[in-house]
């Protein structure tokens, strides 16, 4: 089908153009090329998916909540926490950040009528489909799915020490979904440098869009490197290599290297598309502009080239690393991602807040972020990290930065619902759900920390010598269960405002392109596109108006 | 055209100079390598793009463009496609025969060929709508 995209004045004409006739159900879902439904497979099989490594977070803070709990067997809690562990980060959080929202939003953003490769976009979501059945079909091999935690370090992956196909299948499923993602960067790369509407230079691209790029360069960068590691460790399993083995000469330590060379950009590649989406709830729901619109993008890129250099900060302890070089560039980190969090308070400083649903989510997000990321600057401290270093310490630190964004997430399916489906969520439901979650996180996160300077260790199923722990315990399953109360709060509002509430094109005052076109988009996104000629595009339209004033004004001079 | 080629020129350079004073400090050979070859990709891509930005017009999205300037021939989407799932069905009988045993590679190929072929003749097309 050939795109058009038409001025204003033709709109009625162009309508009839971009009718689409296709096949419909099971068949529609199969052979589609269009960005929108393949971002909501994406996002539905991600939510499914957050909801399974969900379901095994409980198992776990259950086995925790008594020191020698027999809920789960040792054999089965290695299982478990691997699984949680990798079906959070490569299953849930990864395709929920580039694949998802990012899919259906940055096309429509930029004003292009699809992504630059619809039918590699496709590709990405099938592979990304059967990855994700990959690992999960590890349950049901003899020996079960893989247990040696989700950064697979070697010795404890070869052959030997895990034999089973469960180890098999994860280093396949993570073949399959490291493809995936590297199509979609690919992809994203492409639309953004050459399917942007006339006007829209890069310095007028929404910060969502913007931090999807940077991502999408971050993934280039990261993830060829792990699927060579993975390689590599296959060889190592069957073929008879010891890349990684110390009696063929091999090193072990090389896996960790390769590893966290992608693992760590892995979590800016995870982390920048919500605060892109954070970045966009916040001033509209404030109704001022975006502060420091340069700041937030220069910050961006300078996270992402910072990315690279500090790897083996999760590597400190293993006594084969250069320490101060890694520790500057760690604690360098703090600076843009401190940018990011200021310009936040500036968007909302003065403004008009209204605190809806995805507001209150968004908000959600910057607290617990600033918890996950202030401890995440201790943890970057050498003489800190040897003493908290494999501690619940460092689980507490990075569930409260995947919790933040885990509350992003949902703040982006409360803004762009509507748009996605043309209906809204209900927001008392959304806010009960917000305090539900919010609340949750954070009981269930600081004990963490706590335990974890008392020294209590990951990865252990009982803790019978140290019963002191419990009540700690006791307080971060009860947290775990508030978060999941949510939750199912969450699928009730989906079912309670089924088709309920119509949103209507523009339902939030919203700034940026998405808002411009109907909800749900037609076929190839817009019917006509306004003049562009500031990063508020659609603002503008809406409110000829209102003039650009300087922060801090309150009148027009 | 410009700014883009910037950014990852940029981008390069820093993962160049910060790759060999990592290199040179540490002597650790495996991260060394890898910050220079994310220096690579900054290069690559970034050059080309230079190389073009300076022999074709200012694009109408990289100034204040009119709407009406992006009106017109996009390019061919293909409307609907069968080959990305055949592809990816393809590509999961080929993992899951390294797990599995190999005979699964036959399916897995014989489907990766089909969406090749198929996918090529379907983009000679211009798509299926």
């Amino acid at each position: 089908m050939t795109a058009v995209i038409s001025p204003d004045t033709h709109h009625d004409d162009a309508h009839e153009a971009h009718e689409h006739h296709g096949p419909t159900g099971v068949l529609k879902w199969l052979t589609t090329t269009d960005h929108k439904i393949i971002g909501l497979s994406y996002t539905v099989t991600a939510v499914l998916m957050l909801v399974i490594g969900g379901f095994f977070a409980e198992l776990i803070r259950v086995q925790l909540s008594a020191p020698y709990e027999h809920f789960l067997s040792f054999a089965q809690y290695n299982e478990v926490f691997t699984m949680h562990g990798s079906i959070m980060i490569y299953l849930f959080a990864g395709p929920m950040a580039f694949g998802a929202l990012a899919n259906i939003i940055v096309p429509i953003q930029i004003g292009a009528p699809d992504m630059a490769f619809p039918r590699l976009n496709a590709l990405s979501y099938w592979l990304y489909l059967t990855g994700s059945i990959t690992m999960l079909s590890g349950f049901f091999v003899s020996g079960g799915a893989a247990n040696f935690g989700w950064v697979g370090y070697a010795p404890l992956s070869n052959a030997a020490n895990s034999p089973g196909a469960g180890a098999d299948l994860w280093i396949g499923a993570l073949l399959l979904t490291g493809f995936s993602a590297i199509f979609t960067g690919v992809n994203i790369c492409a639309t953004v440098f050459y399917l942007r509407a006339p006007g829209m230079t890069l310095f007028r691209m929404p910060i969502f869009t913007w931090n999807l790029l940077v991502t999408s360069i971050l993934i280039l960068l990261a993830f060829p490197v792990l699927t060579a590691g993975l390689i590599m460790l296959y060889c190592d399993r069957h073929f008879g290599t010891h890349i990684f083995s110390v009696q063929g000469g091999g090193v072990p330590v090389l896996w960790q290297h390769i590893f966290w060379f992608w693992g760590h950009p892995e979590v800016y590649i995870l982390a920048l598309p919500f605060f892109g989406m954070v970045t966009e709830i916040i001033p509209v729901f404030s109704r001022k502009p975006v502060f420091g619109y340069k700041g937030m993008v220069f910050a961006t890129l300078t996270i992402a080239a910072l990315s690279l250099g500090v790897w083996a900060h999760h590597m400190f302890t293993t006594g084969t690393v250069l320490l101060p070089f890694f520790s500057i560039m760690s604690l360098l980190i703090a600076v843009p991602t401190g940018i990011k969090l200021f310009n936040w308070i500036g968007s909302m400083w003065r403004g008009q807040i209204w605190f809806s649903a995805a507001m209150l989510f968004a908000i959600g997000f910057v607290i617990t972020f600033l918890i996950g990321g202030l401890t995440g600057i201790y943890l970057a401290s050498p003489p800190l990290d040897f003493f908290t270093h494999d501690t619940y310490f460092v689980v507490a630190h990075f569930h409260s930065v995947v919790m933040a964004l885990v509350m992003g997430g949902i703040a982006g399916l409360y803004y762009w619902g509507p748009k996605i489906t043309g209906y809204l969520l209900n927001e008392t439901i959304g806010k009960i759900q917000f305090w539900f979650l919010f609340i949750g996180s954070q009981v269930f996160t600081l004990p963490l920390y706590i335990l974890g300077l008392r020294g209590m260790p990951r990865r252990m199923a009982v803790y019978p010598n140290n019963p002191g722990w419990q009540h700690l315990n006791e307080i971060a399953t009860f947290g775990a269960v508030l978060i999941g109360i949510s939750t199912v709060l969450f699928v009730v509002n989906i079912l309670v405002s089924w088709k309920k509430y119509p949103a209507g094109d523009n339902p939030w005052d919203g700034h940026t392109l998405e808002w411009f076109t109907t909800s749900p988009p037609p076929h190839h996104n817009f019917y006509r596109l306004p003049q562009i000629r500031s990063e508020r595009p659609t603002w503008d339209y809406n409110h000829p108006e209102a003039p650009a004033l300087t922060h801090g004004t309150h009148e027009e001079k | 055209m410009k700014l883009e080629a910037r950014i990852l020129l940029v981008l390069g350079l820093f993962f160049a100079i910060m790759g060999t004073v990592y290199w040179i400090w540490s002597g650790e050979n495996a991260g060394g390598m890898m910050i220079i070859a994310g220096g690579l990709l900054g290069f690559l891509p970034g050059s080309y793009y230079w190389w073009w930005s300076r022999r074709m017009p200012v694009r109408p999205e990289d100034r204040d463009g009119d709407v009406t300037e992006g009106a017109g021939f996009v390019g061919a989407f293909p409307g609907t496609s069968i080959f990305p799932f055949t592809l990816g069905a393809g590509a999961f009988f080929a993992v899951l025969s390294l797990v599995f045993g190999f005979w699964l590679m036959v399916p897995g190929l014989g489907l990766i060929v089909w969406a090749a072929i198929g996918g090529v003749a379907e983009s000679r097309r211009g798509g299926t709508q």
